[in-house]
């Protein structure tokens, strides 16, 4: 099936709902094709290549709301679970905010190229995929004898859509993915298997860094952390690495969110336009990035995409408000969800921010930990290193680091030139002042 | 299983796909369900006919996959039909459903592993993916499948009702109940949220070997959210029950707990500090704290990471650990429990499995591919998110067996410390053996007693640290009933845990530095 195809078939599902007694309907249909290639101790350790399709649809019937999904396209059987999906929604509860967007948040073209699928996925075949899989395995694998086990991995995949919707839009996408790297265990003779990992991912196969640099990076990573122990708890100064700062800006997503504030639930309710971070802290929302893996011409509401600042210089402008919770607050839709982040980055790279300072704590992962969007309470584990007079003295893991995210933000000291290459959110390494850590 | 032969016919006698694509949570209840005899009436027959195969088409698949020089092959049905109800702001106005139906075919060279599915099972498409399946290996047919057996298998989870016959119309008034409970429970409440989800699953595998199981696998769970508010603070937190079981779980008794126990999680926090940083003796309650021994040593088990040396626990297995009172056992036979499985995913028997027995590392947790490298019995912990996922070692319900200790004296016996009660996520290196879990609410320990309640901290230990500082073990096991998920490769599958009164005598807990600085 084509997008020609696949709208031609979301039409025929909508007038079926609508057929069916439904007021308002709107209809996703998705296919994608993935690949999947992993390597290990010189041998292709897995292989997966499969398809998917799916339908998805948004019933509103007498302002009341359902969505459905199923993975049988087949008109006989969709027409089959329309009629009851319909009959169904009728027995929830009304509720006025339930419609489709307005037609004036729609895009009013939707034609535009945003340059997401690159034209060569269809000359990548399987005996290349295996290719880079093996020679990133291989590079890994050789880097050191304290290398236990070198996981190499390929994947790509390609993506189409269209979407309509009943009150008059319609619009399609497309895109490829393809991503590489591997995850590395090592020896640590004081007991333990440090592992890291280095991933790169792109929209182009041309942007995939060599194997060689994609194995050697992801051995190294791991071979650091050799050694590796708690110390003592106290109050530190923190740099986090920019594949690792997305973390905690996540915890500024969900309180951004008009669901949040319409729940009471977001620590942010009340500070639109009022400083929540250093001036250091500016977020862009840009959803038209030619060729961002997070770009695209409209949201998962047919809202039209714009670009905007969502904090600046450390002042909120904007929450994630979406159609419905929008229409609950009485807010302008702006999207319920990120696209790609920009920031305005600083003038240092993480080589520099490291050497200025005197006794820090670099951060170059999380794990586990989670906040609370309703009070900014967060606590999360780390792994990283310490640094002494801006030299890293040794690897530290076992901490946690804690606070409360309305005064954290206030602590940014500085930003990275680095924004993070693989990522929709293009997050630089970012420099903390006063944080807590608890260890020994 | 209790759900009757006759309401499974009426399901697929329908002809597969209408009747396989009807999303049942929107029917009206109908007016009386079908009296129920027992689960052996369910045959592989009628298996057969709603996926709409038989065995020479299953036969004539393998081959195919096999054609390659595969050493084995299996191949999954499933049909699973997935519906969500929301209550927010006091109405019922959200409903959800996701049907998924396929077959995943999986060929095995050594421990090499082709994999592809798809939706559509029909005898072409399915050898399609057989093909592509088959390039795991590149030479020509060097085994058969042979004649396929049906493997018997237990009744872990049985249900009064099957969930396709559970109507929207008579879960909303659940939903409607709890929410009214919870505002008449605390005056600060403003806001809940409460979810009412089921899912069904129908599975049939076949393997090479001529071995094919099929399940019926049922799940309920309902989950309340409060946000309460007192003098402009506003604190919010969750409870949950879930388990394979039928709507009758929901008894007014469960109904009561959903409503209280989220009020009590909530409210508390408005007093809640948080606690010092750094290492301090911790006593995990009965209950959900099993989360540490899903972190601490469950994943660490899983024979993949161990087969390919990058476990901590690689070279540990028949070595002292623990204390000789600790035993941790995971377990998919405990009756109605989420992670409990009558089969796993590619059609082995399921047991419960010893990792630790009275100190000792005994056995990792194996899929067909690991036991077939270790040389052992698989001990059914094949497992996998759907059709669309290769199965791995997962855990099914993980706990501890009873120790010897009273819960007063193991918290009388700390001086200062905290009592972690109420959990959100966690995480583990499995190499390293870091791991953390997320304590969302519990409390203070001082001289020996319960003081202030403490909110959203971190732990993080090593997991075989921790396990020998394991010092004390209550005689009150009790298993978690929350709706617990665990994700490993990008798989999620639904798991449980249980633990009793545990006391670990030292690891470090995110909190403040104002004592010190």
């Amino acid at each position: 099936m084509n997008n020609k195809e696949r709208l031609e078939l979301a039409e025929w599902a909508i007038g079926t709902a609508i057929k069916s007694g439904a007021d308002e309907a709107s209809a996703v249909i998705y296919n994608t094709r993935d690949v999947e290639i992993e390597y290990r101790d010189k041998k292709l350790e897995t292989m997966k290549e499969s398809g998917r399709n799916y339908l998805s649809l948004q019933i509103y019937t007498g302002h009341r709301y359902s969505g459905h999904s199923t993975n049988d396209i087949r008109k006989p059987s969709l027409e089959k679970f329309i009629q009851e999906a319909v009959k169904g929604t009728g027995y929830l509860t009304q509720d006025e905010f339930r419609s489709l967007p307005e037609k004036k948040y729609y895009p009013g073209n939707t034609d535009a190229d945003l340059g997401l699928v690159d034209p060569s996925y269809e000359k990548v075949d399987s005996s290349q995929r295996k290719k880079i899989a093996s020679q990133i395995e291989e590079v890994a694998r050789s880097q050191s004898g304290q290398i236990i086990s070198a996981t190499a991995g390929y994947n790509d995949s390609y993506y189409e859509f269209v979407r309509v919707h009943s009150n008059g839009f319609k619009g399609e996408g497309a895109g490829t993915y393809f991503s590489a790297g591997a995850s590395v265990t090592v020896k640590d003779e004081n007991g333990g298997r440090p592992e890291d990992w280095f991933y790169a991912s792109s929209r182009f196969f041309k942007e995939l860094p060599s194997p060689e640099m994609l194995g050697k990076n992801a051995a190294q990573r791991a071979l650091k952390k050799i050694g590796q122990k708690k110390i003592e708890s106290g109050i530190y100064e923190m740099l986090v690495e920019n594949r690792a700062s997305g973390r905690l800006l996540s915890m500024l997503a969900e309180p951004m969110s008009a669901r949040a504030l319409q729940q009471k639930s977001s620590f942010l309710d009340g500070m639109l336009e009022k400083q929540i971070a250093s001036d250091k802290l500016t977020v862009i929302d840009d959803p038209l990035m030619p060729g961002g893996m997070g770009s695209r011409l409209f949201d998962d509401e047919g809202i039209a995409a714009k670009k905007r600042f969502m904090i600046e210089k450390g002042v909120l402008r904007n929450y994630y408000v979406d159609n419905y919770y929008g229409r609950k607050i009485q807010m302008e839709p702006t999207s319920g969800s990120s696209s790609n982040l920009i920031f305005e980055y600083g003038t240092k790279s993480l080589e520099d921010l490291i050497r200025d300072q005197k006794r820090a704590l670099l951060v170059n992962g999380f794990i586990g930990g989670n906040s609370n969007s309703t009070t900014g309470d967060f606590s999360f584990g780390i792994v990283g290193f310490l640094i002494e007079n801006g030299e890293i003295v040794k690897p530290v893991n076992e901490m946690n680091v804690s606070g409360n995210a309305k005064d954290f933000w206030k602590n940014l000291v500085a930003m990275g030139n680095d924004p993070y290459p693989y990522g929709s959110w293009k997050t630089p390494s970012m420099v903390f002042t006063g944080v807590n850590f608890s260890g020994l | 299983m209790k759900m009757t032969r006759r309401a499974f016919l009426e399901k697929t006698s329908k002809g597969l796909v209408a009747a396989a694509f009807v999303p049942y949570f929107l029917r009206l209840s109908p007016a009386k369900a079908l009296a129920g005899p027992i689960a052996s009436q369910v045959k592989l027959d009628d298996f057969m006919n709603h996926f709409g195969v038989d065995e020479k088409i299953i036969n004539e698949v393998m081959s195919v996959a096999l054609s390659k020089g595969g050493d084995y092959c299996d191949l999954y049905f499933q049909h699973s039909i997935d519906n969500y109800i929301g209550l927010e702001d006091k109405a019922v106005n959200r409903a959800y459903t996701d049907v998924g139906f396929g077959v995943g075919i999986r060929v095995l060279k050594g421990d090499q592993t082709g994999y592809s599915f798809t939706e559509e099972i029909t005898p072409g498409a399915m050898k399609l993916a057989a093909q592509t399946a088959a390039s795991i290996a590149d030479s020509g047919a060097l085994i058969k499948p042979q004649e396929l057996k049906l493997k018997e298998t237990p009744a872990f989870y049985p249900i009064e009702t099957p969930w396709e016959e559970v109507g929207i119309d008579k879960k909303v008034p659940y939903l409607q109940q709890i929410n009214e409970k919870v505002f008449a429970e605390d005056k600060r409440i403003i806001k809940s949220n409460i979810w009412f989800i089921n899912g069904t699953s129908y599975i049939m595998v076949a393997n090479s070997l001529g071995r094919i199981a099929c399940d019926y696998q049922p799940m309920g769970q309902i989950a309340v959210s409060c946000t309460a508010e007192q003098n402009g603070q506003r604190e919010q937190n969750y409870f949950d029950l879930s388990g394979r079981h039928g709507i009758e779980f929901f008894t007014p008794a469960n109904i009561d707990k959903l409503a209280k126990e989220s009020v009590r999680r909530t409210v508390m926090l408005f007093d809640a500090i948080k606690p010092e940083a750094g290492e301090m003796e911790v006593i995990l309650a009965a209950g959900s704290s099993g989360i540490l021994l899903h972190e601490a040593i469950g994943h660490g088990m899983e024979a993949d990471f161990n087969r390919k040396n990058i476990s901590i626990f690689s070279d540990k297995i028949d070595k002292p650990v623990a204390e000789k009172f600790v035993s941790i056992v995971d377990d998919g036979t405990n009756p109605n429990l989420r992670g409990s499985i009558n089969v796993d995913d590619e059609g082995n028997d399921t047991e419960k499995t010893y990792l630790v027995e009275n100190g000792t590392l005994k056995s990792y947790l194996h899929d067909y591919i690991s036991s077939r490298f270790y040389k052992v019995k698989p001990t059914g912990n094949g497992r996998r998110e759907s059709f669309r996922h290769v199965p791995q070692p997962r855990m099914r319900n993980t706990y501890m067996e009873a120790g010897p200790h009273k819960k007063d004296e193991i918290i009388a016996s700390v001086k200062k410390g905290l009592y972690a009660e109420a959990f959100t996520n966690g995480e583990v290196f499995i190499g390293a053996g870091d791991f953390t879990f997320y304590v969302k609410s519990g409390y203070l320990i001082e001289d020996g007693k319960i003081t202030k309640p403490v909110k959203d901290v971190n732990i993080i230990g090593n997991g075989p640290q921790v396990l020998k500082d394991i010092v004390m073990v209550g005689d009150d096991l009790q298993m978690s009933e929350g709706g617990w998920t665990c994700g490993k490769n990008g798989q999620g599958v639904p798991v449980s845990m249980g633990l009793p009164t545990v006391k670990v005598k030292k690891i470090t807990v995110g909190g403040l530095n104002t004592a010190k600085s």
